[in-house]
């Protein structure tokens, strides 16, 4: 062994050894209308049609009037707590919108948009946030039957994903599926895992993150350190990118693209679509409590319908008149589905038998007569 | 014929399956190349592809996730958990997901799934390995439990469970994995679900029993028959839901029973059959109820496992207590 001679060397000895890259890593961001309203692109494909622009924004437009009154039902006390989706309708509508008849959606509690435009009924979400389970069969005519009900705990649904993704692949269905996630559960154990899964079989499956800054009252910065929620994909050999989530556009886009590729034994993608809660976590809660005004005022600047709005009007595609019509067509459907929903008779009180498994045990049997209000025996 | 192991049995029947239902596959960590760490997947991938008999990564919430995810996608998965110790990630699926699929889509999702992992304690494994956490499971509602007891027993039921439409936790009893053999015919003859197994005949005492804690029963009952007790003995084998009417007629004849399992005593399955009886058989009883149980401790490492597990002693002396008391 070699004595230092002197300071010098001693320095020397204590630095880093010599090092090469050995891997490197971007994160894309997609961007096509900016806040406003402005084409930063030529629009993709199926845009250059304006019909396929205006009944985006139509279905964006639902979609907030539909929220609003699910809200407005659960402060007159004819649903239980509701979590508003509001300010988030353009991820929302982009995903349901790109997505297969046949693909399958495994969703959080938030993403009433997407099922909705993939043919859930508004009566059945209505009837699921009064306390219903049948608002979970999805048993309308254009019903995405094999997709999954709402996950309420966190990225609990984010390995079941991998399963459908799975199978799948294993019976070489060109289909894919979708599993939406929030910001807060890529801080979980069962999103990494999952994300993992995909990446080692490479599987038909495409996670979005829903960045709506906000895990009830934690903010994005105290959820990671790391800059983007899109490179998570990386660690699992899977391509993340972020994706304005505000701009209905380019999360068609980009969803667009990785269903494709998806769908065509590509393997898994992760986007990041960077939105905002505008609403409170539920009508449980107050979010006054835990975030100033300013930083809402902020996001409320960047609405998804206005910046839709803006743009189809400087293009001469939309006009106050077809607004006005549009919202009494769409609020007229909602009060039909409220109509619905109210008119729908209440479900018999063994019914929590049923469904428990194919057939109800005997050993059961007792339970279910109790409540009946049979002797037995 | 040959006569096979318990664990041998449960490979015969997985093959069984995968052969007779392309829906049917595999998934767990070290059951492919290596055939699982017990074997009991031994040969299978070889026999039916890596895409069915799949090697997960280490990542046990990702292998009952994902099975969920198969079985509503129409397949019928079957989950290996490499030991007991490590399959406590699993309960949030199966508790949140995997039991209540059916029910909260009002029968448009279904989780025909089974969740296989070895139980319990007595072959000198290390720390985490030797725990008898059944009645976890058992509570869950919209689960069913299965633990087998005999070769023969291990592959009927797992045949039953693979084709039972619902999500089955399938415990295997690893001290019975190469305790004993016997004949078990590749009949493709499911055994019954949701039943009891009356496993000996007799008039004086009822012992009831599952998993590896039968064979100490059976034991027992022998030692009781030179006295000239004869004991009845019951293998619940389904510990949810729970047939409690095999073992009310059995108490109804005998007057005297013993819960004897290998769990800890408190809040086990064997209170709830004790309640059971207590609440439908009261008054046929002839003695109080006794309970042969592990401690209400956590289960000792290898030096103390002969300790803490009941014995074929402990077992005969309940029962004779019970005797002894009318």
């Amino acid at each position: 062994m070699r004595r230092p001679a002197d300071a010098s060397t001693l320095r020397l000895a204590s630095e880093t050894p010599p090092s090469d890259v050995a891997a490197q890593f971007e994160v894309r961001y997609t961007r096509i209308l900016d806040a406003d309203g402005r084409a930063r692109a030529p629009l993709p494909e199926p845009f250059s049609d304006p019909r396929a622009l205006t009944s985006l924004y139509e279905e964006m437009l639902a979609l907030r009037l539909f929220d609003a009154k699910a809200v407005a039902l659960q402060r007159t006390g004819r649903l239980g707590t509701y979590p508003s989706c509001l300010g988030q309708e353009a991820t929302a509508i982009a995903m349901g919108r790109t997505m297969a008849r046949e693909d399958v959606l495994l969703a959080t509690y938030r993403e009433t948009g997407t099922m909705l435009a993939r043919g859930v009924r508004m009566e059945e979400i209505f009837l699921y946030w009064s306390g219903d389970e049948r608002g979970s069969a999805y048993s309308g005519p254009e019903a995405p039957k094999q997709d999954f009900p709402i996950c309420v705990p966190i990225a609990t649904h984010a390995p079941q994903a991998v399963g459908v993704a799975y199978a799948m692949k294993l019976n070489r269905e060109p289909r894919v599926a979708v599993c939406v996630v929030g910001d807060g559960a890529t801080s979980k154990g069962d999103f990494y895992e999952a994300l993992n899964g995909a990446g080692v079989w490479q599987l038909p499956l495409v996670f979005v993150i829903v960045n709506n800054e906000w895990a009830i009252s934690v903010p994005r910065s105290a959820q990671t350190r790391a800059q983007t929620l899109a490179q998570k994909a990386i660690a699992a050999g899977i391509p993340g990118e972020q994706v304005d989530g505000n701009d209905v556009l380019a999360v068609h886009s980009v969803m667009q693209r990785a269903l494709a590729t998806a769908r065509a034994g590509g393997g898994p993608a992760v986007i990041e679509a960077l939105t905002y809660r505008l609403a409170d976590h539920t009508t449980a809660d107050d979010a006054t409590r835990y975030r100033n005004a300013a930083d809402l005022e902020r996001a409320r600047r960047l609405d998804p319908l206005v910046r839709l709005r803006q743009y189809l009007v400087r293009e001469r595609l939309w006009s106050e008149p077809q607004e006005i019509a549009a919202r009494e067509a769409c609020n007229a459907r909602v009060e039909q589905a409220v109509a619905a929903f109210l008119a729908t008779p209440p479900r018999e009180p063994t019914a929590m038998f049923e469904h428990l498994f194919a057939e109800l045990p005997a050993s059961l049997h007792e339970q279910r007569d109790a409540v009946r209000g049979r002797d037995h025996e | 014929m040959s006569e096979i192991t318990l664990v041998e049995a449960v490979t015969q029947a997985l093959a069984h399956e995968l052969k007779a239902d392309e829906r049917v596959m595999l998934l767990g960590e070290d059951i492919g190349t290596n055939g699982g760490v017990f074997r009991a997947t031994a040969g299978l991938q070889e026999r039916f592809g890596a895409a069915r008999v799949v090697d997960t990564p280490l990542a046990e919430t990702l292998i009952a996730g994902m099975s969920i995810g198969l079985a509503a996608q129409g397949m019928r998965p079957v989950a290996e958990i490499q030991f007991m110790g490590f399959i406590y990630p699993a309960i949030d699926q199966l508790l949140n997901h995997a039991a209540r699929l059916r029910n909260r889509t009002c029968g448009r999702l279904s989780c025909p799934m089974v969740l296989r992992s070895p139980i319990g304690a007595g072959i000198h494994a290390p720390e985490h390995h030797s725990e008898s956490t059944e009645a976890l499971f058992a509570h869950i509602p919209g689960l069913r439990v299965v633990i087998p007891s005999s070769p023969a027993r291990a592959y009927g039921l797992l045949l039953a469970a693979i084709r039972d439409p619902d999500p089955v936790v399938f415990l295997e009893p690893t001290r019975l994995y190469r305790l004993a053999k016997e004949e078990v015919p590749d009949s493709g003859d499911a055994l019954p679900l949701d039943v009891c197994f009356v496993l000996r005949e007799g008039k004086d005492v009822t012992l009831v029993t599952w998993g590896a804690t039968t064979r100490e029963t059976l034991a027992a009952a022998d030692a009781l028959a030179d006295e000239g007790i004869e004991a009845e003995v019951i293998d619940v084998a389904t510990l949810a839901p729970l047939d409690i009417n095999t073992i009310l007629e059995s108490v109804g004849k005998t007057g005297r029973c013993v819960i004897a399992h290998e769990a800890a005593r408190n809040v086990g399955v064997g209170a709830e059959i004790a309640a059971r009886i207590a609440d439908r058989g009261l008054l046929t009883l002839l003695s109080p109820i006794k309970r042969v149980t592990g401690y209400d401790t956590i289960v000792p490492l290898a030096k103390l496992e002969p300790t803490y597990l009941p014995t074929p002693e402990r077992i005969a002396a309940a029962a004779r207590e019970t005797l002894e008391a009318a």
